[in-house]
């Protein structure tokens, strides 16, 4: 149970109180609107209707499982599935941060939930065998990030080329390439 | 016709025609073309006169440079009066290849297949800036200029460029085909480095023609 909930931000929301019970350890967190600089604490301000959770990956399935099914929780749309860099990031912990966006068609209450993975291989649980719309999604961060998602059925690269080596929105990734750009088959006149 | 002096072939003829009044035209003045004069005429002129005016262009169009081809194929700019609005997608029918726009590698594949797909004699222009350089996109995924990987004849400067400068780059095929006639792409070597510049003034709008010249009164 978190201090926001216990300030009584947003108590008529029952989803919110669901949560917090279900999955003590998880953090259910208001998003903070102070920018990133200023502390955030309890009482500050704080989106009433925005919440996310830290999931630890080996918990996943079920956490996602459950929010999709519950009664009070019915999150039937994945909106997105993004994922962050956290390399050179003040007081990050973990290097990649794959972020959720959940929406709940039923009662319109949308919930974010993290999942952090770390190097040499950074890998989550696919989601796509609980909703079917994170395959392409989980394919393309699969192709800017390379954090690759156990169980998913067909993970490919999705945007970039075949025969591509990197990961291009890693941040020590740079945006003029390793030279790939240049590196083709050229059609001369002759050879036409 | 018959008793006027005459000092070219048939397209002379033809232009002279023009000048006829059509209300006043007499029975002598239908014109005919006898299959010597014909022959005659491209004898004199070569079969690069027939093959310049009728350029069939494939738009290989991936971006806003697309956008002005359109406009210079549409009524105000009128590429048919260079015999080239015949615009095909189909690379079978087309000798003329514009890229217009930038080029990621992974569509490198299918504008190089484009190309060889188009039977000899073919063309290429590399319209704008970033079809030609890569332009502001300058990043991992594209490719900075078409000419690293296919042989380009005539670049066209621009972002995007005007209608009037594509122009010009067609007509710079023009001569490129007058000059080289219908040599296979191989026999004319590796790129030719033609640049466009543009001949015409541009920015003066027709509104801008008729306010000068209503303040000129």
């Amino acid at each position: 149970m978190t201090a926001a909930l216990s300030a009584g931000i947003n108590p008529a929301a029952s989803v919110w109180q669901c949560i917090a019970e279900r999955f003590p350890d998880l953090g259910l967190t208001p998003r903070p609107l102070l920018d990133r600089g200023a502390k955030f604490s309890a009482g500050a301000a704080a989106a009433v209707d925005q919440f996310f959770i830290a999931v630890p990956a080996g918990r996943l399935v079920e956490v996602m499982t459950f929010l999709r099914d519950d009664a009070r929780c019915r999150f039937e749309q994945l909106c997105d599935v993004t994922c962050v860099d956290y390399l050179n990031f003040p007081d990050a912990r973990d290097r990649y941060g794959v972020n959720y966006s959940l929406l709940s068609l039923t009662y319109g209450h949308r919930l974010w939930v993290k999942c952090y993975a770390n190097d040499p291989k950074p890998a989550v649980p696919s989601v796509q065998p609980i909703w079917p719309g994170a395959d392409w999604m989980e394919r393309e961060v699969f192709d800017m990030f390379g954090v690759t998602f156990a169980g998913h059925p067909d993970l490919r690269r999705i945007l970039t080329w075949d025969g591509f080596e990197a990961y291009p929105l890693r941040k020590d990734y740079p945006l003029r390439g390793r030279g790939e750009r240049e590196d083709y088959e050229q059609i001369t006149r002759e050879s036409a | 016709m018959s008793d006027k002096p005459t000092t070219g072939g048939p397209l002379q003829h033809a232009g002279a025609k023009h000048l006829v009044d059509p209300h006043t035209a007499g029975a002598d003045d239908i014109l005919t073309t006898r299959l010597d004069q014909l022959v005659n005429f491209f004898r004199r002129n070569g079969i690069n006169w027939g093959r310049k005016n009728s350029i069939w262009p494939l738009p290989f169009a991936t971006a806003c440079c697309g956008i002005e081809f359109m406009a210079t194929a549409a009524s105000r700019y009128d590429l048919a009066r260079f015999g080239a609005e015949v615009v095909r997608f189909s690379p079978r029918q087309s000798d003329l290849l514009v890229c217009a726009g930038r080029v990621a590698i992974k569509m490198m594949p299918v504008l190089q297949r484009i190309y060889q797909q188009i039977s000899e004699p073919k063309w290429v222009i590399s319209m704008g800036a970033c079809a030609s350089t890569g332009g502001v996109f300058d990043t991992y995924a594209v490719v900075q200029g078409i000419d690293q990987f296919l042989p380009v004849d005539v670049y066209v400067p621009g972002c995007p460029p005007r209608p009037e400068t594509l122009i010009e780059g067609i007509m710079a095929i023009q001569r490129i085909i007058e000059r080289d006639g219908i040599r296979r792409s191989a026999e004319r070597g590796r790129g030719l480095g033609l640049v466009v510049e543009p001949t015409v003034q541009l920015g003066m709008d027709v509104g801008d023609r008729a306010a000068a010249a209503g303040s000129g009164s």
